[in-house]
């Protein structure tokens, strides 16, 4: 009789709140996840601050004489190929095979630096011009937007180059095949974050 | 050490199959979503370099919608974004989050936009500078 209510009053609750919860079997990647997320509104913000100034021209230079669309469509290209590549390593990842990994890594990594290096061309080019970010409040929104953009991609392909030496040197273990899926969750963000840079900065800036 | 990381992953994989953990893709997959992506980027640059629709507004809507089609294949064949990854929590967190941007995007864009419309006549220089002149011209004969 005794025992009984001790175990009611006892046990259940401890029960009731985790005893059974299994704990989650990799808790990084949903955290990863939830930073991208909340990167989501970094991104959103600048987004917003673009559509709210992107027509404030200054006198200045408007997005149909600044924007360089064939330029566009290479970096569109190099970006996507560059997510399909990483996703080629990922799949050499899920077979064990570290040396075509890290081949897919490295061609997905170069065609990242493509993308940087000619965004950095673009910009010098257009800041040579006088279509600085000093210019206008478009062009300040303009910069800032595609900038973050390209300080992501850039901040990847350090993560990349670290990820690949670390894979050299220890082999496809448990915690490289972690990064390796953050860094691969971060790669495809990036390139669908462009997706919105490139139609709604690029594509719509010229028409308006 | 490394022995024995090495071997416990895979049974580990085959134990919780891909139901609690992230789905993993295929080449099949990847090229599915990168024939997708290509047709949905190829398209809304030939609408804007070749000028193919008349209206600005329906080119514009046509752009903004394929790139909304565009993200959700990136999402389902890039991310492999589905209910059972991460039991369901990766899902309700894209949920929240997407959620919150379409409030932030699409309210700010149209309360600005209103406001824009509404400050309109203040913002044409023609109009305004036959009031500002006799305005500023009593301020300046004290400076003079």
């Amino acid at each position: 009789m005794n025992t009984t209510v001790a175990d009611t009053y006892g046990s259940a609750p401890t029960d009731f709140y985790c005893a059974k919860e299994p704990p989650a079997h990799n808790g990084t990647l949903i955290g990863f996840w939830i930073y991208l997320m909340s990167d989501c509104f970094v991104f959103a913000a600048l987004f917003v601050s673009y559509a709210v100034l992107g027509t404030s021209y200054a006198g200045g230079p408007t997005g149909a004489e600044v924007l360089d669309l064939p330029g566009l469509a290479v970096n569109t290209a190099l970006l996507l190929i560059s997510s399909v590549t990483f996703g080629f390593a990922m799949l050499q990842m899920q077979k064990r095979n570290k040396a075509g990994m890290l081949m897919w890594l490295a061609v997905a990594g170069l065609l990242a630096a493509c993308f940087v290096g000619l965004e950095i061309h673009e910009f010098l080019g257009m800041i040579a011009e006088g279509a600085g970010p000093d210019r206008s409040a478009f062009l300040s929104a303009f910069f800032t937007l595609v900038g973050t953009h390209g300080l992501h991609v850039t901040v990847g392909c350090l993560w990349l180059i670290v990820l690949m030496v670390q894979v050299g040197r220890f082999g496809i273990n448990e915690a490289n095949v972690r990064r390796l899926q953050c860094l691969s969750m971060f790669w495809h963000f990036l390139d669908l974050v462009w997706v919105g840079v490139f139609s709604y900065v690029y594509l719509v800036g010229v028409l308006v | 050490m490394s022995h024995s990381s090495e071997h416990a992953m895979p049974s580990e994989h085959e134990q919780h199959g891909d139901s609690m953990h992230v789905h993993h893709g295929s080449v099949r997959g990847y090229l599915t979503g990168f024939v997708l992506a290509a047709i949905l980027t190829v398209i809304p640059f030939w609408l804007v370099m070749g000028h193919v629709i008349d209206s600005r507004e329906v080119t514009i809507f046509v752009v903004l919608a394929l790139a909304v089609v565009q993200i959700f294949v990136h999402i389902v064949y890039f991310l492999h974004l589905d209910t059972r990854s991460e039991g369901g929590w990766n899902m309700m967190a894209f949920i929240f989050s997407a959620v919150l941007v379409i409030i932030v995007l699409g309210a700010s864009i149209w309360v600005m936009y209103t406001e824009n419309k509404l400050m309109m006549p203040m913002s044409t220089q023609s109009t305004m500078q036959p009031m500002q002149q006799p305005m500023r011209q009593p301020m300046q004969p004290p400076e003079q």
